[in-house]
């Protein structure tokens, strides 16, 4: 007991001295304050033209958030009649138009990764936090009591209640994928990006005006979900579009 | 939403006792003779009300144990200030009850007359905001929500009181609070009569086109992108028919003020004050009906996500 006391004052006493003699950096603040303007924010953008509603990214998600450090995510009753489950991702389908000249659009679902998330304040504990480094919403599932208020203040539906663990769950943005120097450089991408066939899934820092997510938004006007409540999401949509493509004569017609 | 009725009698056990409370303390300060022992019985019941709430909203979390952390971010979660206010509210109520139990002076025992009264608003202000703060739950994001938590725990509060005082024969609390627990009755009819109406011609500020941004006039959602339930098709969706709904919000209209107000006119117009106690005990399941109401007819925008199984 009291050499776990002296050990816990030792490590703060570095702490607060700015680390050893190696690492001079300031200590990092985790928590984002609400209202601020990080200086970047990972986000994911949604091609609309190209998601061909495939549903790869929704049991990629799946597994690999099942298997790493945010799951085992909840299935219950999945052999029975009313199977029910945790997702971060889902893809849903919508028709758009009047017959015959109606669009079929897939349309892709995860947490938008809000730059002011309605769900953090509300969180009584502090479950609920944007990171400053990066600006991912992620929730401590070791803090969580279940009290499902946040999922009340999302108006996107985002956060779904893991029904076997009893606390909130919602997409981490493959945080723990995403930073990981054991895997190769081009593995270090949401498992959702990794699994789109038709890559109708980007991932990058919107804040950098280089990146591939900010040149997306940019040239193809790229938009937010429901504006109204101004909660800036992070991850955009690209609108559908007729290609040159789509539109060329030497395509299959279906007439011959 | 869907009504947890871990809330509905959480919310509804502690806005009567806090009502109940004000009642008595109020009366203290107006100087209106009561039996000591009375009034020691009947905040004694408050104290077990408010318990019995605080046991209810523990039912609502996943995790009890970790309950004690929802007190640290006070600063920003309402959730978090009313987990605080609540249980200061039960110790200051117990303080009471043992200030007048062992006779403590008049200044102590006044000046927790008043903060008796305060910290019920307090709370009862805490409760509302966890509900009024979600600015984009439309029904929930205006001021009557607020003043009906308050005037509905006033108004069953003193109901009750009234019926207590006919039990135990205290004539004179009765004649002095009998007016008040009518107008509190009306003025809370009035006002919640106001929000249903309210909520009856309020214009959704989502449409599916804004939560997809897909700008097409017609737009349907063909599949949810699931074939069974989530938490999400349950969590936000009362699940019972538009039919049911109307008929408990005419049961709790009916049970929460009109007959309760009926029977305070015959008790006024009587020698008979038995019509009290039928009023407490009509408006014991109205005030959940009522809690029920408010939750049902709450619609959340993430429902626009959740129409077609598909």
């Amino acid at each position: 007991m009291i050499q776990w006391l002296k050990e816990l004052l030792q490590s703060q006493l570095t702490e607060g001295a700015g680390g050893s003699a190696q690492d001079t950096s300031p200590p990092v603040r985790v928590r984002a304050r609400q209202g601020e303007t990080l200086a970047k924010q990972l986000a994911l953008v949604i091609d609309l033209n190209v998601c061909v509603g495939c549903q790869a990214c929704v049991t990629s998600c799946k597994q690999w958030n099942t298997s790493g450090s945010a799951g085992p995510l909840g299935d219950l009753n999945a052999y029975s009649a009313n199977p029910t489950g945790t997702f971060f991702n889902r893809v849903q389908t919508y028709e758009a138009g009047e017959f015959p000249a109606t669009d079929t659009i897939h349309f892709p679902k995860s947490c938008l990764h809000c730059e002011d998330p309605p769900c953090v304040p509300v969180c009584p504990t502090g479950a609920s936090y944007k990171r400053a480094e990066d600006g991912i919403v992620l929730v401590d599932y070791d803090k969580c009591i279940g009290c499902k208020y946040c999922a009340w203040a999302c108006p996107y539906g985002a956060r779904e209640l893991d029904e076997e663990r009893q606390v909130m769950t919602k997409c981490t943005l493959c945080v723990d994928r995403v930073y990981d120097p054991l895997l190769p450089e081009a593995d270090r991408q949401p498992a959702c990006v990794q699994a789109c066939p038709t890559n109708a899934r980007l991932f990058g820092d919107i804040k950098d005006p280089e990146s591939v997510v900010s040149k997306a938004i940019a040239e193809r006007g790229g938009y937010q979900l429901m504006p109204e409540w101004d909660t800036q999401p992070a991850n955009h949509y690209l609108p559908r579009r007729i290609t040159a493509a789509a539109s060329s004569p030497t395509l299959p017609t279906g007439k011959e | 939403m869907h009504p947890a009725f871990s809330i509905l009698f959480f919310t509804t056990l502690a806005g009567a006792a806090q009502g109940l409370l004000v009642a008595l303390a109020l009366a203290q300060i107006a100087g209106v003779a009561m039996d000591s022992s009375f009034l020691l019985q009947a905040i004694a019941l408050g104290l077990v009300l408010l318990v019995a709430g605080l046991a209810s909203s523990f039912l609502h979390l996943g995790h009890k144990m970790r309950a004690w952390r929802a007190v640290l971010m006070w600063r920003t979660s309402w959730m978090s200030r009313e987990v605080i206010v609540l249980p200061a509210y039960i110790a200051l109520a117990a303080l009471w009850w043992l200030s007048l139990y062992t006779g403590a002076d008049g200044a102590l025992a006044h000046a927790l007359d008043w903060t008796i009264v305060i910290g019920a608003l307090l709370l009862w202000y805490c409760t509302a905001m966890i509900y009024a703060c979600l600015r984009f739950i439309q029904e929930w994001a205006h001021w009557s929500t607020v003043a009906n938590f308050i005037l509905i725990g006033l108004a069953s509060g003193t109901v009750l009181t009234c019926a207590l005082a006919v039990s135990s024969g205290q004539a004179v609390l009765l004649n002095a609070l009998a007016p008040w627990a009518t107008a509190a009755t009306l003025v809370a009819a009035l006002v919640r009569w106001f929000s249903l109406h309210r909520n009856s011609s309020l214009r959704p500020a989502s449409t599916l086109q804004s939560a997809t941004g897909i700008q097409a006039k017609r737009l349907v959602q063909k599949s949810m992108g699931m074939s069974a339930g989530a938490f999400n098709t349950r969590e936000f969706f009362h699940g019972t028919s538009q039919f049911a709904l109307r008929n408990v919000r005419w049961a709790f209209i009916l049970g929460l003020f009109v007959l309760p107000l009926g029977l305070q006119l015959c008790a006024l117009s009587s020698t008979s004050n038995w019509p009290w106690a039928w009023a407490a005990l009509l408006q014991a399941p109205a005030l959940i009906a009522e809690r029920w109401v408010f939750f049902a007819q709450a619609k959340h925008p993430q429902n626009l996500y959740y129409q077609v199984v598909g």
